[in-house]
């Protein structure tokens, strides 16, 4: 029982890491949703949903409820198989990276020898990252440009001609922006000199100076517009421009996967800001908080865990700013920015960043 | 153990998955089941301790290359229903290329019964990204900067392949080209808002 119990304590550990992130990462993005349409409601001068709960604090649950309900619907001519995997896809591929953010510091200053069977022995450190990958970034990167096949074959499959449109736009979009987005990136992965989110974050650390905002301000509004591209937003939102396409690839698309397509657009948003916190921003780090808390201790872990997630808000209120401000672009102002500036300018930025780091280095 | 019991997981997944692609029709579908290969590759790659090696696997191939054919597959909407009888010397050629994969299958698995027996580990360093980057820019620089050139040459045959005009063609584009810029910015502007 005992041995048996120390084979499978790692797995429980992970199981429960894995809950609480998922759960964590899922309630943040059920409420981005709400603040989402409260924020829109201010800046339109309306109020916003406030019947379910106190302030509509509970409208995430009303909206999944309802999904749920909800009849779903089918096309007669659809490809079932294929309609069927693509909010799957989506979703999967949304959910993904979480496995990898660096959510804050290692604990390291816990004595774990309290636990039960001699289960404490030989932890020297809990750190705050599920698993901790050599090629953070490229993970990321690689699993959200899979992504890319819920969309285009939810397109697909629908058998119908807003989806197909909304689905190649969209794909067109993905791809287009995902090489201005990986080029933005190189530069950070160049001054950092490694591709683990955690030791981006650890190159950054000591002082708000050495975030990598300030020497890679052009990395950092590339990867920000890319960004919103990725995350098929307003104002790059034309796989769904609801004036031509009704609502683009997930046009036929009812009741649970809906909302798994709903859901993995707000996850993406979610993802790409933890990536410009962690490779512009510092991630968790909170500058003078070594000299209150000591390093390693539980409450400097949670403060900028805090802070992490403070950060995170920050980006997505810039997307419901955003969306509440700009017009839409049309596709081939998209397609031209896209190719003959953003990306141009992205590998500029790279060139330059590899000469001067040449010269720092030698 | 549990490395045993992921390889023949994954390794289980990647033949499934490459036999549903020779096996469907519908190409849409073999597309998938390629990416499919694809997935179960890179795993077995992390569990070999290569996590470089994998996430390029997803990135280039399953995210880039498959993202392209499908996009083909799904513009062109080819048929299902192509006549069979169409091209049958091809599957005689088929047969001869099995046959000598067949046989190099076999000579790598005899191969690997002989040679010395050695676990991975995956504390070693040959997989992680600094060694393969310092491997990649010193001792194997020149194939890197020959692949280089050639990918090079690839962007240039495509824009050409593209941009393919008669001469006609090439002289209004290049007239149209040299009015716009004669006439300045705003002239610009209102074009392309037409």
């Amino acid at each position: 029982m005992e041995s048996l119990l120390k084979t499978a304590f790692p797995f429980i550990v992970y199981a429960i890491a894995l809950l609480l992130a998922f759960q964590g990462v899922l309630m943040i993005v059920a409420y981005t949703v709400l603040a989402e349409r409260k924020v829109l409601g201010w800046i339109q001068g309306r109020i916003g949903p406030n019947r379910v709960g106190p302030w509509g604090v509970l409208q995430p649950f009303a909206d999944l409820l309802k999904f749920i309900f909800k009849e779903d619907l089918v096309p007669d001519k659809s490809t079932k198989f294929v309609y069927f995997l693509a909010p799957m896809v989506a979703l999967t591929c949304a959910l993904l990276p979480i496995v990898v953010y660096p959510f804050g510091p290692p604990i390291t200053t816990v004595d774990w020898t309290f636990l039960p069977y001699g289960l404490g022995e030989g932890i020297r450190q809990l750190p705050l990252t599920i698993a901790q990958i050599d090629v953070g970034v490229l993970y990321v990167l690689g699993i959200t440009s899979v992504g890319v096949y819920g969309i285009a074959l939810a397109g697909w499959s629908s058998n119908s001609k807003y989806s197909l449109m909304g689905g190649l736009r969209s794909s067109a979009q993905m791809i287009s922006y995902e090489l201005a987005m990986g080029a933005s990136i190189l530069g950070v992965v160049m001054l950092a000199g490694t591709l683990d989110l955690n030791g981006i974050i650890y190159a950054q650390i000591n002082s708000p100076f050495r975030w990598f905002i300030i020497p890679q301000i052009i990395g950092f509004v590339i990867f920000l517009i890319a960004a919103f591209a990725e995350t098929n937003r307003v104002p790059f939102d034309l796989p769904e421009a609801e004036t031509e396409l009704v609502a683009g690839f997930h046009t036929e698309y009812s009741a649970l996967k809906f909302a798994l397509f709903f859901m993995a657009e707000y996850v993406n948003m979610f993802t790409v800001s933890v990536m410009s916190t962690v490779l512009f921003l510092g991630g968790w780090y909170v500058p003078g908080l070594s000299h209150i808390f000591e390093v390693g201790s539980v409450p400097y872990a949670l403060v900028s865990l805090a802070a992490f997630v403070g950060k995170i808000c920050f980006f997505l209120f810039l997307y419901i700013w955003v969306r509440g401000t700009l017009p839409r672009f049309r596709f081939d102002q998209l397609m031209n920015f896209g190719w003959k500036f953003l990306l141009p300018l992205a590998i500029a930025n790279t060139i330059v960043t590899i000469v001067v780091v040449y010269f720092l280095n030698s | 153990m549990a490395s045993t019991v992921l390889f023949y997981l994954f390794a289980g997944f990647a033949i499934a998955c490459a036999l549903s692609l020779v096996y469907h029709r519908n190409p849409l579908y073999s597309a998938i089941s390629l990416i499919g290969v694809f997935i179960a590759l890179s795993c077995i790659y992390v569990t070999l301790a290569a996590p470089f090696i994998a996430a390029v696997q997803i990135l280039i191939y399953a995210g880039a290359i498959m993202v392209l054919v499908v996009f083909v597959i799904m513009l062109l909407n080819l048929d299902e229903d192509r006549p069979l009888t169409r091209l049958k010397y091809l599957y005689a050629l088929g047969a001869g290329l099995g046959l000598i994969l067949l046989v190099q299958t076999f000579f790598i698995f005899y191969a690997v019964m002989r040679a010395p027996n050695h676990t991975v580990n995956v504390d070693q360093t040959v997989g992680k990204t600094l060694s393969i980057g310092q491997a990649m820019y010193s001792e194997y620089l020149l194939p890197v900067e020959i692949v280089g050139v050639l990918l090079l040459m690839a962007i240039i045959g495509g824009v050409i392949l593209v941009r393919r005009l008669e001469p006609t063609q090439l002289r209004l584009v290049i007239n149209e080209e040299l009015d716009r810029r004669n006439e300045g910015q705003e002239k610009d502007d209102f074009r392309i808002a037409l």
